[in-house]
C-alpha cells in the first residue's frame, strides 16, 4: 500500500494524460480532432503572428477591470453586511437569489444594457465574482473571534478603526479565499462572455477557430493556454495566503 | 490604604431560553485596596468570570453599584484591562506593533519609548518584530500583559490568565508577574481555579461558593515574597481553602 506521504509526480500524470490521448487519437483514426503534436503546431502559429499575446491581453485586460471592480463593491459591502445585523438581515435574501443565477443567463440582458463592446463581459466578470466575494467577506465577519473584539474595545478601540483595523484583518484571511474563489470564476466567466459579439479574447479565439474552418488544433490549443493561465491566476492569489498578516489562520 | 475597586451588593443573573432566570452573584459586596493583589477562587461554573466581565465593564449588572477610583463603571475602558486564558494578542501584526497599535492617541515617541519599554519588560526586546503565531505560549501570555501594561492601566483583571500554559510555563509566568509586580505595581484581581497560584501570588485570597456566588471567606497571605509552597504557613492555607472548597473532606 502507498504511504500519504509518498508522492506521484504531477509531471508524469501530464505526461500520462497527454499519451493517453495521442493513443486515442491514433487508434481511432479521427480526420478532425487534434493530436497533441498539432495543437503544439497551432499553438506555435498563433505565437508567431502575435494574435495569441493579443487575445490574451485582452482576456486579461477584462478580467482584471471586471474583477477589481467587484472587489472594490464585495468587499465592503460583504463588511458592512457581516457587521450590521440590520443591513446582513435586510441584503442578504436579495443575494441569495441572484448568486444561483448563472452568469451566462445575464448575458442577453448585458448586451441589452452594454451593447457589444467591453462592457458587457466586464460587467459578466463583475457580476460572478462578486458573490463569492460577498459571500466570503461576510463568512470571514462572522467568524472573527470575540476576543479580538473585545480586547478593542477594552483598549478603547471604536468605531471606524475597530471596523478597518481589527474585524477586516481578522477576517482577512476569508476574505482572500473568496478573492481566489471570485477571481477563478471570473477567469471561467470571460471566455463564455467573449464567445458573445466579440472580437478578440480567448473566447472569441475559441469560437472564430471553430467558424473558420473547424480548426480543432486550434480550439483545444486556446482551452490549454486558458487553463494554463488560470492555474497560474491561482498561484498567484496562494501566495496571498503566505504574507504574514494572512498567514495565522492557517498555521493554527 | 485606599480602595480602588468597590462593589456594592452586586446582582446579576442570566435569562434562560425556557422564560425563567439563572442566578449568578446575589448581593456580593468586597473592596479591593489600591496596589493590593486580590485572587478569586472557586468551583467552575461558580460566576468568577462573569464577575470579572463586571468589574471590567463588559457586563451590567441588575443591580447594585460598581465604583472603581470613585467612578462608577460603565463600559470597557483602558483603564482595566482584562486578560483571559484564550489570548487576545492580535495575531495579524506584529509583537511591537500589538503594542503601539492600543496606544493610539499618543505620539509617535511616546508609542516607541512606551512598546519598547514594556517589550523589554516582559523578556520580548528581541521579539519586536515576530507574529504571534511564531511565539510561545508563554511568550504569547508576556506579549498580552505587556500590551495590557502599555496602556499604564489602573487594574489589571485576569481570568485564568495561565489556564493554556504547561505547568512548567505556569509556574515561570508566576514568578515574571511577582517580578513585574515589584517593578510597576498595579492593583491586579485574578480569577483562578488553582489554590497554589493564588497563594503564591495574592495579598487576599476571596474563596467564593457554588452558584449563586458569594464570599465564603477571605483569606489573608502574611507570607513575604518569594514564597514557597513548601513552606507550612503555605501548607496550611492551601489545606483549609481546598477544605472550603470542598477538594478535601474531614
Amino acid at each position: 500500500m502507498q504511504s500519504r506521504t509518498s508522492r506521484v509526480s504531477p509531471y508524469l500524470v501530464v505526461a500520462i494524460l497527454i499519451a493517453a490521448w495521442w493513443a486515442v487519437i491514433r487508434l481511432s483514426g479521427t480526420r478532425i480532432f487534434p493530436g497533441p503534436w498539432d495543437v503544439v503546431l497551432g499553438t506555435m502559429a498563433l505565437a508567431r503572428e502575435g494574435v495569441l499575446v493579443h487575445h490574451i491581453a485582452a482576456s486579461l485586460m477584462r478580467v482584471a477591470a471586471g474583477y477589481f471592480g467587484a472587489v472594490a463593491l464585495a468587499i465592503p459591502l460583504g463588511v458592512a453586511m457581516g457587521w450590521y445585523p440590520p443591513i446582513y438581515r435586510a441584503l442578504n435574501p436579495v443575494i441569495q437569489m441572484l448568486r444561483p443565477i448563472s452568469p451566462i443567463a445575464w448575458i442577453p440582458l448585458a448586451i441589452l444594457w452594454f451593447g457589444v463592446g467591453n462592457a458587457s463581459p466586464i460587467f459578466l466578470i463583475l457580476l460572478s465574482s462578486f458573490f463569492p466575494l460577498v459571500v466570503g467577506t461576510i463568512a470571514g465577519v462572522h467568524s472573527v473571534e470575540r476576543q479580538y473584539i473585545r480586547a478593542a474595545e477594552n483598549f478603547g478601540i471604536t468605531g471606524m478603526k475597530l471596523l478597518s483595523e481589527v474585524v477586516v484583518p481578522a477576517a482577512m484571511a476569508q476574505i482572500v479565499t473568496g478573492m481566489r474563489i471570485g477571481l477563478g470564476v471570473a477567469w471561467l466567466v470571460v471566455v463564455a462572455a467573449e464567445m458573445v459579439a466579440i472580437n478578440s479574447g480567448l473566447g472569441y479565439l475559441i469560437i472564430d477557430s471553430r467558424n473558420a474552418g473547424n480548426r480543432y488544433d486550434l480550439v483545444v490549443a486556446a482551452m490549454v493556454i486558458i487553463g494554463v493561465i488560470g492555474f497560474c491566476l491561482d498561484l498567484l492569489m496562494r501566495r496571498m495566503e503566505r504574507v504574514d498578516s494572512v498567514r495565522w489562520r492557517y498555521v493554527r | 490604604m485606599s480602595v480602588d475597586i468597590e462593589a456594592r451588593d452586586l446582582w446579576k443573573s442570566y435569562r434562560l431560553d425556557d422564560g425563567g432566570a439563572l442566578p449568578v452573584i446575589e448581593g456580593l459586596s468586597f473592596s479591593v485596596a489600591r496596589h493590593e493583589f486580590v485572587a478569586l477562587v472557586g468551583p467552575s461554573g461558580c460566576g468568577k468570570s462573569t464577575l470579572l466581565d463586571l468589574l471590567a465593564g463588559f457586563q451590567r449588572p441588575d443591580r447594585g453599584s460598581m465604583t472603581f477610583a470613585g467612578q462608577p463603571v460603565e463600559r470597557p475602558s483602558p483603564k482595566g484591562i482584562l486578560i483571559t486564558q484564550k489570548g487576545s494578542v492580535f495575531p495579524w501584526i506584529s509583537a511591537w506593533r500589538n503594542l503601539t497599535f492600543v496606544l493610539n492617541g499618543a505620539s509617535q515617541e511616546e508609542q516607541t519609548s512606551r512598546a519598547s519599554h514594556y517589550l523589554e519588560l516582559v523578556g520580548l526586546q528581541d521579539f519586536g518584530s515576530a507574529f504571534p503565531y511564531q511565539l510561545s505560549g508563554g511568550m504569547l501570555q508576556r506579549l498580552e500583559l505587556a500590551r495590557a501594561l502599555v496602556v499604564k492601566p489602573d487594574v489589571l483583571y485576569m481570568d485564568e490568565p495561565f489556564g493554556s500554559l504547561d505547568a512548567l510555563t505556569r509556574l515561570r509566568m508566576r514568578q515574571e508577574l511577582l517580578r513585574i509586580r515589584r517593578e510597576e505595581p498595579q492593583t491586579t484581581v485574578l480569577v483562578t481555579h488553582d489554590v497554589d497560584e493564588a497563594i503564591a501570588l495574592a495579598d487576599r485570597v476571596f474563596v467564593l461558593s457554588e452558584r449563586p456566588m458569594k464570599i465564603t471567606r477571605i483569606v489573608d497571605i502574611h507570607v513575604d515574597h518569594p514564597r514557597s509552597m513548601a513552606d507550612p504557613r503555605a501548607v496550611d492555607l492551601k489545606d483549609s481553602i481546598l477544605r472550603d472548597l470542598g477538594a478535601i473532606k474531614d
